[in-house]
């Protein structure tokens, strides 16, 4: 799997954060998203798929097959 | 319980299609429908009040998943098709073109419609603002227009009027409270946000009602208040609110009430479900009924319902959230301010214009939280909230068995 996040659409929700904290990151100065890992381990596949499902400002997108 | 065999869910925006893509997540395999009213693809309303209206964005940025994304949901989207009524004991919906839909499990998911007043229409150049193409029209007599007011104070009034000054238009914003967003944000803040207003040039109108429209040849020319003054305007935006899109369910069965009425689990009627803007659930950490129009609250309960939908039963009980962006200034709002409650500051300053407030009631408790430029560290401070929202702080009964 391979992420991809799109900042300029960012609201700075953070629920990512709260889903994957070892995927995704806040900047501090205003909130938006920093991707820490851009094609994160087996095991953080389903706290990925549920941070795309529920980022309220679908700013997270997922590539399966890369 | 088992999985129903399959899912139709009524509402293809932001909830309706994270209901879908829950259950898939989740490994449902069954059959599941989309049924939404508007014709295009499931869109995002956040950004119609922002980008799409400033046009920074074209509409299908706006999109809520590409199609390929919603090709691989391996649901049957039926768009264009308004629903017109429902049989509840036979989870049955029927569509405005006589189609009969039905499954094992329905949600509901029909959002909310623009509140028109009677005293606010009837005049070409007034507007509402609550679909992709509501906003393609307000953009286009917006880059025309010379004075813009906008009749409403809360979070849309306060956004479409931000989006509008920095466009150019000189825009005055009017509602009945005494700051913009008053009710979301309590006094301090409120005041905090019509001084940001102030100093971009937005005109601020407090405590003003609206009595009806000044035209001339079928077209506004000004709003005029109880008061009796005149606001010129050649362009209105009625931003009054929203009222939850249940009028299709009249003689149902379901029971409606500002929303449709659901428990704890967000279930309206056995095998159904209501999620987002027109689901008023009970929240079992606050002991009482809520609705919720944010968009957060429509994914996460959408989650919930999902998870529901395939034998989770489990309560929903968020702390609600929103964000807003206005005038360069992001702020985040966590929990329910209430009226009264007293306000600290626990990081950055107001000076400094970054900052994190604390809204504290009468006993001293954290009930809400707000980020002004500072989202991090808002959320960080949501914590503070959890005790106040959590299922287990009240021995509320669980909802009825099934």
């Amino acid at each position: 799997m391979r992420i991809t996040v799109d900042e300029e659409k960012c609201c700075g929700a953070g629920q990512c954060v709260v889903i994957a904290p070892e995927v995704f990151d806040q900047r501090d100065e205003d909130g938006i998203v920093v991707l820490l890992d851009a094609a994160p381990a087996a095991d953080q596949y389903e706290g990925a798929r549920e941070s795309a499902g529920v980022c309220p400002a679908a700013a997270i997108h997922l590539h399966e097959d890369a | 319980m088992s999985a129903p065999s399959d899912v139709l869910v009524v509402g293809a925006s932001a909830a309706g299609l994270a209901v879908t893509e829950s259950l898939r997540r989740k490994g449902y395999g069954g059959r599941i429908t989309l049924l939404g009213e508007e014709a295009g693809a499931p869109y995002d309303r956040p950004p119609l009040s922002k980008q799409v209206l400033a046009g920074t964005w074209e509409a299908e940025r706006a999109q809520l998943r590409t199609r390929d994304v919603l090709d691989a949901l391996d649901a049957e989207l039926v768009l264009g098709q308004r629903a017109v009524a429902l049989d509840a004991a036979a989870r049955t919906v029927r569509t405005e073109s006589g189609t009969e839909l039905r499954a094992e499990a329905v949600v509901l998911a029909t959002g909310l419609h623009a509140r028109r007043l009677p005293g606010l229409s009837g005049a070409a150049g007034v507007h509402v603002l609550r679909t992709l193409d509501d906003a393609g029209r307000l953009r286009e007599e917006l880059l025309k227009a010379e004075r813009v007011v906008v009749v409403g104070d809360g979070v849309l009034g306060a956004e479409i009027a931000a989006t509008a000054r920095l466009m150019g238009v000189d825009v005055t914003l009017a509602g009945p409270q005494k700051a913009p967003m008053q009710a979301q944000l309590g006094d301090d803040i409120a005041q905090l946000l019509a001084g940001l207003h102030g100093e971009h040039g937005v005109r601020l109108r407090p405590g003003s009602l609206v009595d009806g429209l000044e035209t001339a040849d079928g077209r506004v020319t000004g709003v005029r208040t109880a008061g009796g003054e005149v606001l010129p305007a050649d362009l209105v935006v009625a931003a009054v609110g929203g009222v939850p899109a249940t009028d299709w369910l009249t003689g149902s069965g379901l029971v409606l009430r500002d929303g449709v009425v659901c428990d704890s689990r967000c279930r309206a009627a056995e095998d159904i479900y209501a999620a987002g803007d027109v689901a008023r659930f009970h929240h079992e950490g606050l002991g009482r009924s809520l609705r919720l129009e944010n968009r957060t609250n429509a994914t996460e309960q959408a989650v919930l319902v999902a998870a529901n939908i395939l034998g989770e039963d489990r309560p929903y009980s968020p702390v609600p959230y929103f964000w807003t962006d206005q005038l360069g200034v992001k702020l985040q709002v966590y929990g329910l301010p209430a009226p009264g409650a007293t306000v600290h500051i626990a990081e950055g300053a107001v000076g400094q214009g970054r900052f994190v407030a604390r809204y504290l009631d009468g006993e001293g408790r954290p009930v809400a939280v707000l980020g002004w430029n500072m989202p991090k560290q808002a959320r960080l401070h949501r914590q503070h909230l959890l005790d106040r929202y959590a299922p287990a702080s009240r021995s509320a009964p669980a909802a009825a068995p099934r």
